[in-house]
């Protein structure tokens, strides 16, 4: 057992060799914290900050902790299984802290600790990025965190999501997954992750579980996905997406939205149909800024939905003034 | 006299803007203290990734007294402004104001008051939350519970402490102020992985740089810099390897450790098949590290790298320079595949056909293809110039106009024009948008164009500024002259010239290099009708674009009563023929604007030749459009003067101009034209006869271009010229004589003009 782990877990979630180990240990380490832990969102997305328990409860005043794995889509990046550091499915774990707490540097050390990076043998940075998402209308400050020169986090302070400022400000932290892990277990391939930390014949890796997956999608993203039903998608996400919200308005002026939910996943939907037929390079630069716009739209209007619900946080008498 | 230590210490701040910041903290201090009323010796600002520092030292310890002024209404003034004026000046009656009186204003209330000395602490307690609640940050953030209330502190990354103390040799005591929930103090944070992060009090600068490297932090960025290249360049010695010097990166690690530990890290040597230039940048931009080469090589790296660590880590650095090796290694193979990917055939060729056809493109090739797609997708070069696609199709015909002028192949030309673009779509270039142009270069050669066609790709965007180096082939000259007139002539067309402060489209550095390229070689090429090309070929889309607008309003204008189809088009085409028409009307104000941009970027660039002002004055006029011939007429210019018939000649020129300024002024009358009827001497003859001498030798020299001849003949007018002056009267008591032989003398100026205006040239 290596120093710094919250509680003594068996040889074969070690994160040194588990894939599965390593989540297990993060999910114990924020869930002491206090944050929900939670399952990942059942719709296709991007990256983890598209889930409600991100983009829409970093929205208003009430305070807010969880912690979950999301499962990210990234159609282009897509190398049929043959590129060992890309895929377009993978895994990012996410928190989400409101009001970013003061110490959140030094908790985010403590779980690299905490899976097994000792600071004192690697070289931990962090490297500006300023983080900003065109679809979600959100923007934020802070780095790109290294390990030994390896992106294996992005740490950012929301500044702005769904084109409202953040008040008070949360801090998002999203870990890469399948780079830790590598970096933990050593290999040079995700493929070759060893995921349930078993040995020999019960061994189950990385590529058992998702090469096969990974070609399949890969045809599917550049070749096979059908343009123009992925066109008509969109079009129908995006108008289900106004009409749900229009349903739902609050019957008197100060009331409660009713149907914010339903309508962000819509969100969701015209983002990832959209990333689809970028893969499809169907979409040329000028039509590509007018799509971001549609669905930065979208997420406006859910954002500003959102505000009046109770999970928004908004609504109370404090908020009348 | 004490000294003032201030730190700021913060989370993580982006490196490139540190030392700007720590810069402004010093300015912004020191200005503050100094206006009200404090003076000091001496200031310095440092830096690391987490805090700015300033150390002031021999602060005066109380400010002298100020008199401070406030200006008030005239005495006339309504009761309210009066009033108004009391209320903010914090007074009860006009009559604690004094009268003070302007000689335009009159007589207007003023409130002198005399603030006694303060002190310095009060003074720097006073003046530091304003500074640091408004820094000037370029993009800042609020955090934390306090980011929810309105005016909550701003910094570029959380802020968590400050420290502020003011020392004299024995005594240290704190700058008491509070900032959000900050309060200043005496304490600072060491290294957060070598030190063990605890609170640090320190009592001034001397004991705080000590405690500071103590606990593992270089405070000098400048020493961490030096650290870094040394330590760099053993390393790679030590390894028999040159490293490869690059100043903005040891800059910018500097700013990114506060300990540098520098290591060594590999990768297989296979990758070296990728050109070195995209391996650096990766290695560069994504890694921020350091390449190296073998010695005796010039382009080719070496497979080692060099890496800057901020800690010393337990086993000597093994595990951290095994892990940067791996993720460059990670990052090269993302390369290799983006360098291979674009040497590969694209998807659905058959959607590209239409776009192949009208370039000629040849869909086997993959540079053509990604031409094909680069004009397909309507990638936009700028809204209101229209795509990619079209531009390129301009600077193909600009170019295959300009081919022929200089005698080139306009079949090569062509060819390099369509490919200039192509490596906008490769993979390479949208990961790295600076190799733009190398990378195109490259993959032409590889599929088989020729090595001038290749080499234009590259050079088609040279010279990128004053210094850098001016193409010498041909076919890549024409095609960046093309490609520059192009953007000159189309952002001139919709209004977009560069102001004093703003030039985003660097045009002032296309249009020098247009001058340095058209001076590249013996071209004689007049740019005014290459000018008009250009207009010719952006017409036809600038119209579109203005039409699409103006239907647009038709069709969204309810109240409008062309409401019908037909009324619409009748309408659309209606206008197209006025937007033509006012265009071109447009085009040679325009034109002659642009014009004049040119002389004067090429005044600027031949004066940093060294070419006398006066000299460029007497040759450059308005209508010059052929810079070449310029620069000749210029050299001559300066070589006849310098001999002894043209400093004579000049002289002459002077006189005639001056004694002509002379009476004009006086409104003398000059006859129109020369009667050599009323010549009453000799000498008035022998001028005449040489000035028509010379008219007629001169005019064929000239349409020649032979300047340095025009010159020569110019000088056959020395002799009779100082005779006549020498001999002859000018103001004859006859005012028609006079008339007459200042119409004389205003022949010899004009006949000289024709080839210099010798009156703008010195001496």
């Amino acid at each position: 057992m290596k120093e710094g782990y919250p509680v003594n877990l068996p040889e074969h979630l070690d994160p040194s060799h588990s894939f599965q180990g390593l989540i297990l240990i993060l999910q114990n380490y924020w869930a002491k914290y206090g944050c929900a832990i939670l399952q990942p969102y059942d719709m296709e997305m991007g990256a983890g900050t598209f889930h409600p328990a991100t983009t829409l409860r970093a929205l208003g005043l009430k305070p807010w902790k969880a912690a979950y794995v999301q499962p990210s889509r990234r159609p282009s990046d897509g190398r049929y299984g043959e590129n060992p550091n890309r895929l377009q499915h993978y895994y990012q774990f996410q928190v989400l802290l409101k009001p970013s707490p003061p110490d959140l540097q030094k908790l985010y050390l403590g779980s690299l600790q905490a899976i097994g990076l000792n600071t004192d043998l690697h070289d931990i940075r962090f490297v500006e990025d300023d983080w900003e998402s065109p679809t979600l209308g959100a923007w934020g400050l802070g780095w790109e965190c290294w390990c030994d020169g390896m992106e294996i986090s992005q740490f950012t302070y929301f500044q702005q999501v769904c084109g409202i400022e953040c008040s008070p400000v949360s801090g998002e932290l999203t870990y890469g997954l399948e780079r830790i892990a590598m970096y933990l277990q050593g290999v040079d391939s995700i493929y070759d992750l060893n995921f349930n930390g078993q040995t020999g014949r019960n061994r189950i890796s990385y590529g058992d579980i998702f090469r096969q997956a990974e070609q399949e999608y890969s045809r599917f993203n550049f070749e096979f996905a059908d343009t123009d039903l992925l066109y008509r998608h969109f079009i129908d996400a995006e108008r289900e997406c106004a009409a749900i919200l229009a349903a739902g308005e609050p019957k008197e002026p100060g009331g409660l939205h009713l149907c914010v939910l339903p309508a962000y996943d819509q969100c969701i939907k015209a983002s990832h149909v959209f990333n689809l037929l970028q893969a499809r390079g169907v979409i040329s630069a000028t039509e590509r800024q007018r799509y971001i716009l549609r669905v930065r739209n979208l997420a406006r209007q859910c954002g500003r939905a959102f505000l009046q619900t109770e999970a928004g946080g908004t609504y109370n008498a404090e908020s009348a003034r | 006299m004490p000294d003032l230590l201030l730190e700021l210490f913060s989370e993580e701040i982006p490196a490139r803007i540190q030392r700007k910041a720590a810069g402004d903290l010093k300015n912004l201090v020191t200005k503050k203290l100094v206006d009200a009323g404090l003076i000091y010796e001496a200031a310095r600002e440092y830096w690391t990734p987490c805090r700015l520092t300033l150390d002031i030292r021999g602060l005066t310890t109380k400010s002298g007294e100020i008199q401070k002024e406030r200006k008030g209404p005239s005495i006339n003034a309504p009761k309210a402004a009066i009033d108004g004026f009391l209320h903010a000046a914090k007074l009860d009656d006009i009559s604690k104001a004094e009268i003070a009186t302007d000689p335009k204003k009159g007589d207007y209330y003023i409130i002198r008051t005399i603030c006694h000395g303060r002190k310095a602490q009060e003074i720097i307690a006073d003046v530091l939350p304003d500074i640091i609640y408004n820094f000037p940050w370029p993009k800042s953030m609020r955090w934390g519970v306090t980011s929810a209330k309105p005016g909550a502190l701003r910094w570029i990354r959380p802020l968590h402490s400050i420290l502020c103390l003011f020392s004299t040799n024995t005594e240290s005591e704190i700058i008491d102020f509070e900032i959000g929930d900050i309060r200043s103090s005496n304490v600072t944070y060491g290294h957060r992985f070598m030190s063990s992060f605890k609170p640090i009090a320190v009592h001034r600068f001397s004991d705080y740089a000590i405690k500071l490297e103590k606990a593992k932090v270089i405070l000098d960025a400048n020493r961490r810099k030096e650290i870094i290249l040394t330590d760099a360049r053993n390393l790679s010695f030590a390894q028999g390897l040159n490293l490869v010097e690059d100043e903005d990166l040891a800059e910018e690690v500097a700013g990114l450790v506060e300990w540098p530990v520098v290591l060594m890290g590999e990768f297989e040597e296979r990758f070296l098949v990728i050109p070195p230039e995209i391996i650096r940048l990766t290695i560069r931009t994504n890694q921020k590290c350091f390449v190296t080469r073998k010695p005796n090589e010039k382009n080719n790296l070496s497979n080692h790298f060099i890496l800057v660590s901020n800690i010393e880590a337990k086993d000597g650095g093994k595990e951290v320079a095994a892990g940067n090796g791996k993720i460059v290694r990670a990052r090269i193979a993302d390369a290799l595949y983006f360098w291979r990917t674009d040497q590969m055939p694209l998807p659905d060729l058959n959607r590209l056909s239409a776009s192949a056809e009208r370039f000629k493109l040849d869909l086997k090739k993959p540079l053509d293809q990604r031409m094909a797609r680069l004009d397909h997708l309507h990638v936009t070069f700028h809204t209101k110039l229209g795509t990619q696609g079209a531009r390129v199709t301009r600077i193909a015909a600009l170019a295959a106009k300009i081919a022929p002028l200089v005698s080139i192949n306009a079949k090569l030309v062509r060819r390099a024009a369509v490919l200039a673009k192509a490596d906008l779509q490769t993979e390479v270039v949208t990961e790295f948008p600076e190799l733009q142009g190398i990378m195109g270069h490259k993959y032409a050669l590889l599929q088989g164009e020729s090595k001038n066609v290749s080499q234009a790709i590259e050079d088609h965007y040279k010279p990128q500024g004053p210094t850098d180096a001016v193409p010498h082939e041909p076919i890549s000259i024409i095609v960046a002259l093309a490609d520059k007139i192009d953007t000159l002539v189309g952002f001139w067309l919709i209004n977009e010239r560069p102001t004093s402060s703003k030039d985003p489209y660097a045009l002032r550095r296309a249009a020098l290099g247009v001058i340095r390229l058209a001076l590249a070689q013996e071209w004689n090429i007049h740019l005014m009708p290459l000018l008009q090309e250009a207009v010719q070929l952006l017409i036809c889309h600038l119209v579109e674009h203005n039409l699409a607008a103006y239907e647009q309003r038709l069709l969204s204008d309810n109240t409008s009563e062309l409401n019908r189809v037909q009324d619409i088009s009748n309408a659309v085409s209606l206008q197209k023929r006025k937007y033509e028409k006012e265009l071109i009307a447009k085009a040679n104000l325009v034109l002659q604007d642009l014009l004049c941009f040119f002389h004067d970027r090429l005044k600027i660039y031949l004066r940093e030749e060294g070419t006398p002002y006066d000299a460029i004055n007497a040759v450059l006029t308005p209508q010059t459009d052929n810079f070449q011939q310029i620069v000749r007429r210029i050299e001559a210019l300066i070589i006849f003067i310098n001999t002894d018939n043209g400093k004579k000649l000049l002289g002459c020129a002077k006189r005639a101009a001056n004694i002509l300024d002379v009476e004009t002024r006086k409104k003398t009358v000059i006859a129109e034209m020369v009667k050599p009827t009323q010549f009453l001497r000799k000498e008035e003859i022998v001028l005449y006869n040489a000035i028509i001498k010379a008219e007629k030798k001169i005019a064929p020299i000239l349409a020649e271009g032979d300047f340095s001849a025009a010159l020569t003949s110019l000088a056959s007018l020395r002799e009779p010229v100082d005779l006549f002056f020498e001999k002859i009267q000018i103001n004859d008591k006859d005012i028609t004589i006079r008339a007459n032989r200042l119409a004389l003398l205003a022949r010899v100026r004009a006949l000289m003009i024709q080839v210099a205006d010798f009156s703008k040239l010195a001496g």
